[in-house]
Order: structure tokens, then C-alpha cells, then sequence
């Protein structure tokens, strides 16, 4: 068995070999399919910027779907895989419980995700991510998805039977480490959303292939978002594990009370996955009281920790800062921090880009009254570009600097690239977001291929101003593209031909 | 550090007084909002009427067909002009990809509006005034509405419904 292991020279941890293959492969598999989702932003972005309108609309709706697909499910979820056997086996000191089941679980998402990318690309796929019934897939969209998810709650219960196993064997002593902790939470989380996913998928692929009739459309929609924004819920988790991972390894941060970070993750896990129903808030079908409950995370609770995160993880950089002599003022700390280290700078972008445009603004379109104004217009997106985007990946990005010598043992390729990475990205997918945001609230419509509404029957314009959002949008989203480039060539070149780490 | 073990009996650790402070204001914080959303509810002039049923699509169509013949005024670009009395039912029919009929409404007179799809999900999003309502089939969703501004206002659809879905436009009228 000892065999199986190396110890790091850099953290001193013992590195199951197995375990550490496993993670090499899941975080390769993310990015071969950012790269895919960020092509097919190129084409999303340059076709809603009226004045290039690159795209037929046929080919704006598809590529549309797989956008959401490959970047939401994919990318994101083969990320969290790998950040979840990292977090039980590599933190842990232990070995990945059973390697042949980690296998299985990658080889069922691959599967999955490879029939939904064909079924999308094949064409009779074109109904958005959130394929609301009755619009029809081919049956191989959702039996892709299914094999997807049960593959995901594999992943997750090899992560818990890692845990146990870790503990059983005394690998480490006391409680698990706080990021452990947090990814622990996603992973519950991720188990509760995906299994509910495939309570609908499975009938709705049943409804395509013919075998069943069709379930009530609001039905279907209540369902959908059950999982649909629950399993977003999985992505804040794991992205404020990483927040807690990236401000120890960028500026050797100790969280500020273990008690009040764990504290409010006990809340995630309790509270985050009941709303659901932003999304419906303008629907029929669903009492008044029951939305407002639901989309108000019962008294907010799930709001309030993601406030006490807001606190602690700002505020334990911040401590780590001033230990190391940057005293002055106010904000020395911050304008002294490593700013060169694209670890560090997507760290802060992520942060702060969550917690003030997407966190603000989901409070917001989640209620009835602003969600009237809000629903399905460009505001959404822009919401969810900040949560997702600015948020989730751009904090998988800082940690995959970190990854890239740890686990695949290679010296990060092209510094001063990697160094300007996370501002093209991050500036980028601010003003993408912003923009998105912008046009959104003059009524501008989301997953829509032409706003001057050259075919319709009656004619309505929206005016120069939006014009402008629109082309800001574009030119945001073309920065954030590039940024991307950038990480996927470092990665790419980095795992293939950067210089080995001492062993 | 968060990467490790955290040293033993850390749950015994008391939060700090900035902890304590920030819970504080946090807890305050949460309560507001939850106590904001049911205040506007109540006092508020634009929310749900909370009236709604199912309808199949075929009896949607045909009360809709019932409407526009009851109460037509006229016709453009090949869909009806309605102007229906005040306090009456009124409709808009939502299909791949259009929206009918085009409704004449008095500023200042309240209406029911039944809207329902007779096949996707499509979203009712009036401009320039901007809101939008969600569309759903098999569902008769119905709002309350005294419209307050005059003008021409356009109906885009704004919840993906097909491939003709960016042409999906209809108009309204309120004098």
C-alpha cells in the first residue's frame, strides 16, 4: 500500500497515487470543455451584438444550449469532482476508498456528457438548458444528462466513503479541515440536487422517447428549478471552500473562527437548497405565500451565511495581511497584497464580484416586485454570469495555479501571461455582467437572437442605449474570452510540457 | 489553516466582538428582507393576483375565439383589434410565434386578463413599460390589471419558444 502514495515536497502531505489520477483526469475533462464553452461564447457574443450578428438563429439557439451545457454542467461539475477526491484523499492524508468506483463515476459523466453534446450538435436538441417542456429533445439529450448525474452522486458518495475511511484509519486527528468541510457540504448538497434532477429527467426522456404522456408543463418548471437552482447552490459551496483554500496557500490566511465559517456552512447545507422559485415567481400554479417562503431561503438563513462567509473570508485575508507588516491606513493591506500571483488577484475579482453583483443582485430579482421587471430579460444572465462566472469559475481558475504544481507536479508555463490571466478574465466578466445587467433592465430579452425585431410583425426599438449595453456586453465578454484563452493555453501547455517539479 | 486540522475544541473558541457585531447586523438584515417581500405584497401596487386554473388549450382557444368575435373593432396586419368594456375578461392567446388579438384598453379601468399558450412556454414582456408575465400551457394564468400610461405598447415573447422565437411581437393599444 505504501507504494500507492507520495509524500509532497512543498505541503508534506501524503498523495494517494490513485486519487491523484483521478483528479489529473476530472480537471483535464473541465477544461477540454471551458474551451468548448468559450468558443461557443465567441460565436453567442458576436451574434446578440446586433451590429456583427454572426450566427443564423438556428445555430444561435443550439450553440446556446450546448453553451449552458458545457459550462454549467460540465466544465463545473468535472471540476468539483476533482476538488472533492483533492479535499478527502490529498487533504486528508488518506487513500481514494475505491479508485475503480472513481472511475466508473468519470467514465458514466463522460458518457453522458458526450451523448448530450452530440444530441445537441445532431440538431431536434435546441431547447435551452432549461428544456421546458413542451419542447422536445431527443430522448439521447436526456438519457445524456441522467448518466451525467448518476456518475456526479457516484463521485460524491466515493467522496463520504473517503471520509469515513480517512477517519476509520486515523489518517488525520480532531475534525477535518475547514475547506474538507465546505466541499463536504457541496457534496451533500450535490446528492440532494442531483438526485431530484433525475426524478424529472428520467420521465421527461421517457415523454421524448414516446413511452409516457407529458407531464404539466408548471410541473415540469417546478421541478426543474428544484434542481436547476438547487444545484447551483452545490457551485457556492465549493467556491467558498476554494476561498478558504486560496486565502491560506496565496497569503497563508488562518480562518478568523472556525466555529462561525463551519457555522455557516451547517446553514448552507440546511437552508440554500429550498429556493427554487425565483424562477417562477410570475408563473401560475404557485401560491404568493409558498414563493416568497421558498425564494426567501426560509427568514434569509442561507443569506445570512453566505454574509458571515462575506465576513470572515475578506476579513482573515486581511488579518494575514497585517501580520506581514501592512499596517497603514485603512486599506494598505489590500493594495499591498500579491497582486501578481493570478491566484490571489481571481481570489479577490471572485469575491468580490460574487458577494456585490451576483449575490445583491439574486436577492433582488428574487423578489415578486423587481422579479416582474427582471424575469427572463438580460438581468438573469447578468445575475448568473457574476455568481457562476465571476464567482465559481473564476475561483477554479485561482486554485488550478495551485493544482497545477501540487498534483500534476509541473511548474506553471508562461508567468507573465498567467500573471495578466485573471484580469482579462475577471475585468472581462465584470463588465459582461454589468452590461447584461444594464440592458436588462430596459426589457432587453434573454436567449434571444434578434432584438431589433427584424421579422416580426410589428416593429418596436429599444433604442441607442441599448445599442451601446449591447456592444459593451460584446466587448466585455470578448476580454473575459481571451482571459479564458489565456488559462486554457497555461493549463494545456502547462500539463503537457511544463518543467517537473522536484521530486 | 483551512487546508489542515483545526486544533482541538475549536467549537469551545468565543467569536470576537467584530464577529458578534456583524452577526448582529447580518441576523437584522435577514429578518428585513424576510419581513419586506410580504410588506410589499400587501402594500404594493404591482403583484400577483394570485388567480390562476388549469384550462386545456382548447378551451382556451375557443373562449378566446368567443372574445375577439364578441368585442372586434377592427383589424392589423392580419390579427383583430379588440376593445373589450371595462371590468370585462379579456385575453391574449400566446402561440408559436405570435400573439393575439391586439387589445385596445382604457388608461385608468380595471380588466382581467387570461393569458394561456396553446403549445410552448412563452413570456409575456410588455415594452417600453417592461414587465413580464410567464405564459404556460395547459394554464390559465390571470392578473388584475389597470393599465396607467397611454401609448402603443409591443408584446415580445422573452421565454424561448421555438426557432421563430425572436419574431414573436404583438402590440397593444391604451387611450
Amino acid at each position: 500500500m505504501a507504494g500507492d502514495f507520495r509524500t509532497c515536497p512543498t505541503t508534506g502531505l501524503k498523495v494517494h497515487l490513485p486519487a491523484q489520477t483521478l483528479i489529473k483526469v476530472n480537471a483535464v475533462t473541465a477544461i477540454v470543455f471551458l474551451l468548448v464553452g468559450g468558443i461557443l461564447a465567441l460565436l453567442l457574443l458576436l451574434t446578440r451584438w446586433q451590429a456583427v450578428h454572426l450566427l443564423p438563429p438556428d445555430f444561435f439557439y443550439r450553440f446556446l444550449t450546448l453553451h449552458g451545457i458545457a459550462m454549467l454542467v460540465a466544465w463545473i461539475v468535472y471540476f468539483e469532482v476533482a476538488l472533492l477526491y483533492f479535499t478527502s484523499a490529498v487533504l486528508l492524508n488518506a487513500r481514494l476508498a475505491t479508485p475503480r468506483i472513481g472511475w466508473l463515476a468519470y467514465i458514466l459523466m463522460t458518457v453522458g456528457a458526450s451523448i448530450t453534446t452530440v444530441a445537441v450538435l445532431a440538431g431536434g436538441s435546441d431547447v435551452m438548458f432549461t428544456s421546458y417542456v413542451p419542447l422536445k429533445a431527443s430522448p439521447f439529450y436526456y438519457l445524456g444528462i441522467v448518466l451525467f448525474a448518476v456518475g456526479t452522486i457516484i463521485a460524491c458518495i466515493l467522496f463520504f466513503a473517503t471520509l469515513s475511511l480517512a477517519k476509520y484509519e486515523k489518517t488525520y486527528e480532531g475534525s477535518v479541515p475547514l475547506v474538507t468541510y465546505g466541499a463536504a457540504v457541496a457534496a451533500i448538497l450535490a446528492i440532494g440536487t442531483l438526485a431530484h434532477g433525475a426524478i424529472f429527467y428520467i420521465p421527461t426522456g421517457l415523454w421524448a422517447a414516446g413511452v409516457i404522456p407529458m407531464m404539466d408543463p408548471e410541473a415540469y418548471r417546478l421541478l426543474f428549478w428544484g434542481f436547476g437552482h438547487t444545484s447551483q447552490q452545490i457551485n457556492v459551496a465549493a467556491m467558498i471552500a476554494c476561498w478558504y483554500a486560496l486565502a491560506a496557500l496565496t497569503v497563508g490566511a488562518v480562518p478568523l473562527s472556525e466555529k462561525f465559517s463551519r457555522s455557516a456552512f451547517v446553514l448552507y447545507a440546511l437552508f440554500i437548497a429550498v429556493a427554487s422559485e425565483h424562477h417562477l415567481l410570475w408563473d401560475p400554479g404557485i401560491s404568493s405565500a409558498h414563493k416568497m417562503w421558498n425564494t426567501g431561503y426560509v427568514i434569509h438563513l442561507a443569506v445570512l451565511a453566505s454574509m458571515m462567509h462575506a465576513f470572515s473570508v475578506p476579513g482573515c485575508i486581511e488579518v494575514a495581511l497585517r501580520k506581514k507588516g501592512y499596517t497603514k491606513g485603512l486599506f494598505e493591506w489590500l493594495k499591498k497584497g500579491p497582486w501578481g500571483d493570478p491566484a490571489f488577484a481571481s481570489l479577490v475579482f471572485s469575491v468580490a464580484g460574487f458577494g456585490f453583483l451576483g449575490g445583491i443582485t439574486g436577492i433582488m430579482y428574487g423578489t415578486e416586485q423587481l422579479n416582474i421587471l427582471g424575469h427572463n430579460s438580460l438581468r438573469v444572465p447578468g445575475h448568473f454570469h457574476a455568481t457562476v462566472v465571476v464567482g465559481t469559475s473564476m475561483a477554479f481558475m485561482g486554485i488550478t495555479y495551485y493544482v497545477l504544481p501540487l498534483i500534476f507536479q509541473r511548474q506553471v508555463m508562461f508567468p507573465t501571461v498567467a500573471k495578466l490571466q485573471p484580469y482579462f478574465y475577471g475585468v472581462g466578466m465584470w463588465i459582461l455582467s454589468i452590461a447584461m445587467m444594464f440592458v436588462g433592465s430596459f426589457g432587453v430579452p434573454r436567449r434571444h437572437w434578434d432584438i431589433t425585431l427584424a421579422d416580426a410583425p410589428f416593429k418596436y426599438s429599444f433604442g441607442p442605449t441599448v445599442d451601446l449595453g449591447m456592444a459593451i456586453t460584446a466587448i466585455g465578454g470578448i476580454l473575459a474570452v481571451i482571459g479564458g484563452a489565456m488559462f486554457c493555453v497555461i493549463a494545456v501547455a502547462t500539463v503537457l510540457a511544463g518543467k517537473k517539479v522536484n521530486q | 489553516m483551512s487546508l489542515q486540522s483545526p486544533q482541538k475544541y475549536w467549537w469551545d473558541e468565543p467569536l470576537d466582538k467584530d464577529e458578534k457585531m456583524w452577526l448582529t447586523v447580518a441576523i437584522i438584515w435577514a429578518l428585513f428582507l424576510t419581513l419586506f417581500m410580504p410588506y410589499m405584497h400587501y402594500t404594493g401596487k404591482q403583484n400577483p393576483s394570485q388567480e390562476y386554473a388549469k384550462i386545456s388549450g382548447d378551451k382556451f382557444d375557443a373562449a378566446v375565439d368567443k372574445f375577439i368575435a364578441q368585442y372586434k373593432v377592427g383589424e392589423e396586419a392580419g390579427f383583430a383589434v379588440v376593445a373589450p368594456p371595462p371590468n370585462s375578461d379579456i385575453f391574449i392567446r400566446g402561440k408559436q410565434f405570435t400573439w393575439d388579438p391586439i387589445l385596445k384598453l382604457k388608461k385608468g379601468v380595471q380588466y382581467k386578463l387570461h393569458l394561456s399558450s396553446l403549445d410552448m412556454n412563452h413570456g409575456l414582456s410588455v415594452q417600453p413599460v417592461n414587465f413580464t408575465i410567464q405564459v404556460v400551457p395547459g394554464w390559465d394564468n390571470i392578473l388584475n390589471i389597470t393599465p396607467t400610461t397611454t401609448g402603443v405598447f409591443t408584446i415580445i415573447c422573452n421565454e424561448y419558444c421555438g426557432l421563430g422565437h425572436h419574431t414573436m411581437v404583438g402590440r397593444m393599444y391604451v387611450d
